[in-house]
């Protein structure tokens, strides 16, 4: 028990209030994120609302493939993630090293695959301010489109290279012992905020991937 | 420790549903659904949304407190974006036919 008594701050009762306190704390700071994104979603909102066949046009441009695939990578870090907490609340020292590391490799390849399908779009001339082109339609508020598709992909993907930061921070720190069953209450956080990028990831996938997929079937 | 321990079974059961889901959502989108379709596509990512917030965040098992936290988060979320759509949809300017 002698990691449980140097773990807690005087000002605390017990390690239970403590742990409380830090939980509270990081989903006040995740709900001023929800409406950080927020912002963004209702801008979409009304931009789709107002112009929805330039959307649906500049959305099916996407890949659909690498837009799955990222989701089903980011649905897979938030799982080694979580097992990374379930081996922080029962003590498993290694496995946490395993399980965070597992979860760095699978952000690494998200943004491997976002990087890499900007710089396809860039290359098709679909990047807003770098010489922008489009000959379909509506190429002015396909435009509007990528200019938010880049914005919040881009806002995302901050939180994930974030994200990487703070995972790797939680990793070196798991490795020199900082963590027992009675405190890990770091790898907790670090879980919520994962978790949290996983969740915008969950509203990004259908509004920019699949709005209008049915529209070229039939 | 009075805190729940989530096993990594449920957090197996999960992840599967949030895959699935993922594939139900793609799958969905190729149908011609009308309007019907962002809304199916909404619905399906509120639920794996839900899913996340209560099983991989702990939520279902957290205080009272944090639980009115969340839902906080979610109301003004909902605050934002109806005050914002009741301006838009009024002005008549979205283009719905024989408007």
């Amino acid at each position: 028990m002698a990691n449980h008594s140097l773990a807690l701050r005087h000002q605390f009762d017990d390690v239970v209030q403590q742990k409380d306190a830090s939980t509270f704390g990081m989903w006040l700071f995740l709900t001023t994120e929800v409406l950080f994104f927020g912002g963004m979603f209702c801008c979409y909102t009304v931009y789709r609302s107002l112009y929805p066949a330039a959307f649906g046009v500049a959305s099916n441009h996407l890949s659909l493939l690498w837009g799955g695939v990222s989701t089903a990578v980011l649905i897979c870090s938030s799982f080694s993630m979580a097992c990374a907490v379930n081996s922080g609340a029962t003590g498993k020292k290694n496995a946490i090293v395993g399980y965070l590391a597992i979860t760095i490799l699978f952000a690494a390849a998200f943004l491997a695959i976002e990087m890499s399908e900007w710089h396809g779009l860039y290359q098709e001339g679909l990047m807003p301010g770098f010489n922008f082109t489009f000959h379909e339609g509506d190429a002015r508020h396909v435009q509007l489109f990528y200019s938010l598709y880049f914005s919040m992909t881009g806002l995302h993907a901050s939180h994930v290279t974030i994200g990487i930061g703070i995972l790797l921070t939680m990793l070196v720190r798991a490795a020199r012992g900082a963590f027992s069953a009675e405190y890990y209450t770091p790898i907790e956080i670090s879980g919520l905020y994962w978790h949290f990028v996983d969740l915008v990831w969950i509203y990004l996938f259908p509004l920019y991937y699949l709005i209008a997929r049915h529209v070229h079937q039939g | 420790m009075s805190e729940h321990i989530v096993t990594k079974k449920q957090y197996g059961y999960v992840f599967a549903i949030l895959l699935i889901l993922t594939l139900t959502t793609t799958w969905a989108s190729y149908f011609d659904l009308g309007k019907l379709n962002v809304v199916v596509a909404l619905v399906i990512a509120t639920i794996k949304a839900t899913l996340v917030v209560l099983f991989f965040m702990h939520v279902y098992w957290s205080s009272k407190l944090n639980k009115i936290v969340v839902v906080s988060g979610v109301a003004w979320l909902a605050l934002l974006l109806w005050l914002t759509l009741t301006d838009i949809v009024s002005r008549g300017w979205l283009p719905f036919p024989g408007k």
